[in-house]
């Protein structure tokens, strides 16, 4: 009886690994070309916008997030919510102090 | 559902006898059976327990006459940051996931074992080693740390005491807290019995579910905020040092983000063991299943937001006051709920007033004064006026040991003849739990009072006013500790000289109770076929 | 087939289960970080010019270079497992000492960065670094920090992947048992996604 209905099976091919890998040094050179962009005043917009794209695709390729089950999206999904809500609890001190 | 299985003897070997690889000790502490685990907790738990309720003890002693009475004011701080250390981090939080968790977590969804049995010997190890540490730390550096157990800076980083020991062995403590929690949630996820989908899972695995999601998610939170500590006293990192720019509520932030849902690590599974007793000796079906366990969930999700208001007089934002006062309201709800639905479970129940039933109810007595005071703590407005007076330990002794610490108890007589095969005296267990009670309440309510006309807490001297109140709690220390002795004694007793035990002395209709007692090393002759909910009456 | 077997050989060698158990425990390597970028966002909300001068004295070439070699080894690891999947052993351990010799180089280079600052007496409650502004030295406080946790990390990534290769070479991890490997390349990748965020959070304000 075979119960892998995961991942397991899954083998990505060379070339796309490849092809995920040069994506990713392109988006760091482009993070540290337009790292001096302001939006609205503040720097920090763009850099934090392509390392989540890098950890993205990290995630989703290099670690098969996209070929994974339900839980583990949901587990990324509850991280990233807490992680949200710590921010704004601690910043609706220190932004208002 | 038959009440009459076999014991243990006649039905094969009971996990006490398995033969493994070792013998003498070794079969014990090497060995990846999530019973014995449970057992080697539990020793290990009470041991630490009756340290805790020694200092204590001791603590309140001291406050019999004003000035010194038994030790000086140094050894009185440090003796408070001990007693909060060791109740917290090495009794309340390992407590009743390693012991009953361990022991009837896979038992509860018809597993044979949890999903990592050589991590969950770990976790036990690592507490082991915490422990070691956490004892080191006391008799090494410049003596044990006296700043409470929050640790908080500044003075943390400027006291000359063993603080960076200390932290360090909680630091380690969390590791093996984290390792019970992964390995909890996979066991949930991956060893259910045939049948048993996640509505039919016992609440107490419910609870345990909800728990070790806040043991992973939170604990790492508290581990790098004390090796900052520890980096701020080694090296002055500067981050939590107001002298070098630093903002010691961060710090304060920081802790509470994992110490409050620590509270709730600390209750919920007690909670659970509440949710498994009343059904039985009511002979009926939970009322609001669903509820109680999406509550567990609720309860679990927002405890995460409250953590704030330990901070409502530190001087942070306003803001955040109203916004953390909300929360704590808010939290009220899946508490109550569980409350609720207890008490209407027992309405017009076939109540059997047993031993273990009067645990939960005492229970739900402490409990619910120990919430509802919550609430007046909560209230942005009287808490100006409360914070740090006898008010807040007497809130939170009554959540955590009249809950927490009752629910185990509570925990401990139910499941005694499981575990061990063996019958106690019930009689002496119910004095014990009537002499227990009292001296709680005569320990604890008259610290309401004491707050509210203003003693602060841990202070070493008070005015001539508090005397009297302070002297009715400390005996009701005494009372407390007699109560604990014949109640540890009786089970003691009965270890050796008990009567059998059969498989099912409750009448409960969770797995646990159709497998002898105790049970046999893989659980189940054959794993259960789940085909209804956990509490099968009417 | 019938229950009891099935439960048996899931209790054995459940794939899914261990992974579980790995997300979860990445999960809270997550939060242990999370303190760290917590206290980062509010003292660059409370000090945003002195964290822009302290980051300048950072070294950018450095910083890409360790960023480029981090994301070469995730590639390393990936390939590596995918051979293993494939059956081919030689160049899954090829891959494998790849993605360790570069997690050594990674933890050279940060020892000269590292080396560079504590030499100009840049180094947590020096004497130089008090004279700086409080903004300068709690930026330096969370590099130091933060760096030094992550390079502990790798550390430990090193050593797990070291582990790994000698199962390899023993043929304990092997086309129907990987996981093993599988889980320390999650790992791996998690220790990479931590630097992705500490890579323009420190190096890169201007």
């Amino acid at each position: 009886m075979d119960r892998k209905e995961d991942s397991a099976h899954i083998v990505v091919q060379y070339r796309a690994y490849a092809i995920v890998w040069i994506i990713l040094l392109a988006l760091t050179w482009l993070t540290v070309t337009i790292s001096g962009v302001r939006i609205g005043g503040v720097t920090i917009f763009f850099p934090l916008l392509i390392a989540s794209v890098k950890a993205t695709m990290v995630l989703s390729f290099f670690m098969h997030l996209k070929y994974e089950k339900g839980l583990f999206k949901l587990i990324i999904l509850i991280m990233l919510v807490i992680f949200l809500v710590l921010i704004c609890l601690v910043f609706s001190d220190v932004g208002y102090r | 559902m038959d009440n009459t299985l076999p014991s243990g003897s006649v039905h094969g070997a009971s996990f006490y006898e398995e033969r493994g690889h070792y013998r003498g000790i070794l079969s014990w502490i090497l060995s990846t059976d999530h019973k014995r685990i449970g057992i080697l907790y539990l020793c290990s738990v009470l041991t630490l327990f009756g340290a805790g309720v020694l200092l204590g003890f001791l603590m309140r002693l001291e406050l019999i006459t004003r000035g010194p009475t038994i030790m000086g004011p140094q050894t009185y701080n440090e003796i408070f940051t001990l007693h909060g250390v060791i109740m917290l981090f090495l009794f309340l939080i390992p407590a009743t996931p390693g012991v009953f968790g361990n022991f009837f977590l896979p038992i509860l969804i018809g597993a044979k074992d949890v999903a990592f049995p050589r991590l969950n010997l770990l976790s036990w190890w690592v507490y082991m080693a915490g422990a070691v540490l956490a004892i080191t730390s006391l008799f090494t550096g410049n003596g044990p740390p006296d700043t409470g157990w929050t640790f908080y800076v500044p003075y943390s980083l400027r006291t000359g005491t063993n603080v960076p020991l200390a932290v360090f062995s909680i630091f380690v403590l969390g590791f093996s807290s984290i390792l019970t929690g992964i390995n909890f949630v996979t066991t949930v996820h991956r060893l259910r019995a045939p049948g048993m989908g996640w509505l039919r899972m016992p609440l107490f695995v419910w609870t345990l579910y909800a728990t070790s999601w806040l043991q992973i998610l939170a604990t790492p939170v508290i581990g790098v905020t004390f090796l900052l500590v520890i980096a701020e006293r080694v090296f002055g990192i500067g981050i939590f040092d107001p002298a070098k720019g630093g903002d010691p509520l961060l710090y304060q932030h920081l802790f509470w983000i994992y110490s409050h849902p620590a509270v709730y690590i600390m209750i919920l599974p007690g909670m659970g063991i509440i949710s498994e007793i009343i059904p039985v000796f009511s002979r009926k079906v939970i009322f609001g299943y669903k509820a109680v366990a999406y509550s567990s969930i609720g309860i679990a999700s927002v405890g995460s937001l409250v953590w704030g208001h330990h901070m409502f007089v530190s001087g942070y934002s306003y803001t955040a006051g109203v916004l953390f006062s909300f929360f704590t309201f808010l939290v009220a709800i899946p508490s109550a709920i569980k409350v609720y639905n207890w008490v209407a479970t027992l309405y017009k129940g076939s109540i059997r007033v047993d031993t273990p039933f009067l645990f939960a109810l005492a229970f739900l007595v402490q409990f619910s004064i120990g919430g509802l005071s919550g609430l007046i703590l909560g209230a942005l407005s009287l808490n100006v006026f409360l914070h740090d007076t006898y008010f807040v330990p007497a809130h939170f002794h009554y959540i955590k040991f009249g809950g927490g610490g009752f629910a185990f108890f509570a925990g401990l007589h139910y499941w005694f003849p499981k575990m061990f095969g063996k019958l106690y005296n019930k009689k002496i267990a119910n004095y014990a739990l009537l002499i227990s009670f009292i001296g709680f309440n005569t320990l604890y309510f008259p610290m309401f009072l004491l707050g509210l006309e203003g003693m602060p807490r841990r202070y070493y001297d008070y005015l001539p006013r508090f005397q009297p109140l302070q002297v009715v709690s400390i005996v009701g220390s005494w009372i407390l500790v007699l109560g604990l002795i014949l109640m540890f004694g009786n089970l003691i007793r009965a270890l050796f000289k008990g009567e059998k035990a059969s498989a099912n002395p409750w009448g409960g209709a969770t797995l646990e109770w159709q497998t002898p007692s105790p049970p046999p090393a893989e659980n189940f002759e054959k794993i259960p076929v789940i085909e209804h909910g956990p509490y099968k009456y009417r | 087939m019938n229950e009891t077997a099935r439960m048996t050989a899931e209790k054995h060698r459940d794939y899914t289960g261990s992974k579980i158990g790995m997300w979860l425990f990445l999960s809270t390597e997550v939060f242990l970080f999370v303190g760290p970028f917590l206290l980062y966002a509010v003292y660059r909300y409370r000090y945003p010019t002195d964290f822009h001068n302290a980051a300048a004295g950072l070294n950018l070439v450095l910083g890409i270079l360790n960023t480029v070699i981090l994301l070469t080894s995730s590639l390393t690891m990936a390939l590596s497992i995918a051979s293993v999947k494939k059956g081919n052993k030689k160049l899954s351990m090829l891959f494998l000492m790849l993605t360790i010799l570069f997690g050594i180089v990674f933890l050279a280079n940060k020892y000269v960065e590292w080396g560079a600052k504590i030499e100009h007496g840049i180094y947590p409650n020096s004497a130089a670094l008090l004279k700086h502004s409080n903004g300068e030295i709690i930026f330096y406080g969370l590099y130091f920090f933060a760096t030094g946790l992550h390079g502990l990390h790798i550390l430990a990534g090193v050593i797990l992947l070291s582990v790994m290769a000698v199962l390899i070479a023993k043929g304990k991890i092997d086309p129907s048992d990987f996981i093993k490997l599988e889980n320390s390349g999650l790992y791996w990748h998690l220790v990479d996604i931590v630097w992705i965020y500490l890579f323009p959070l420190f190096y890169l304000i201007r």
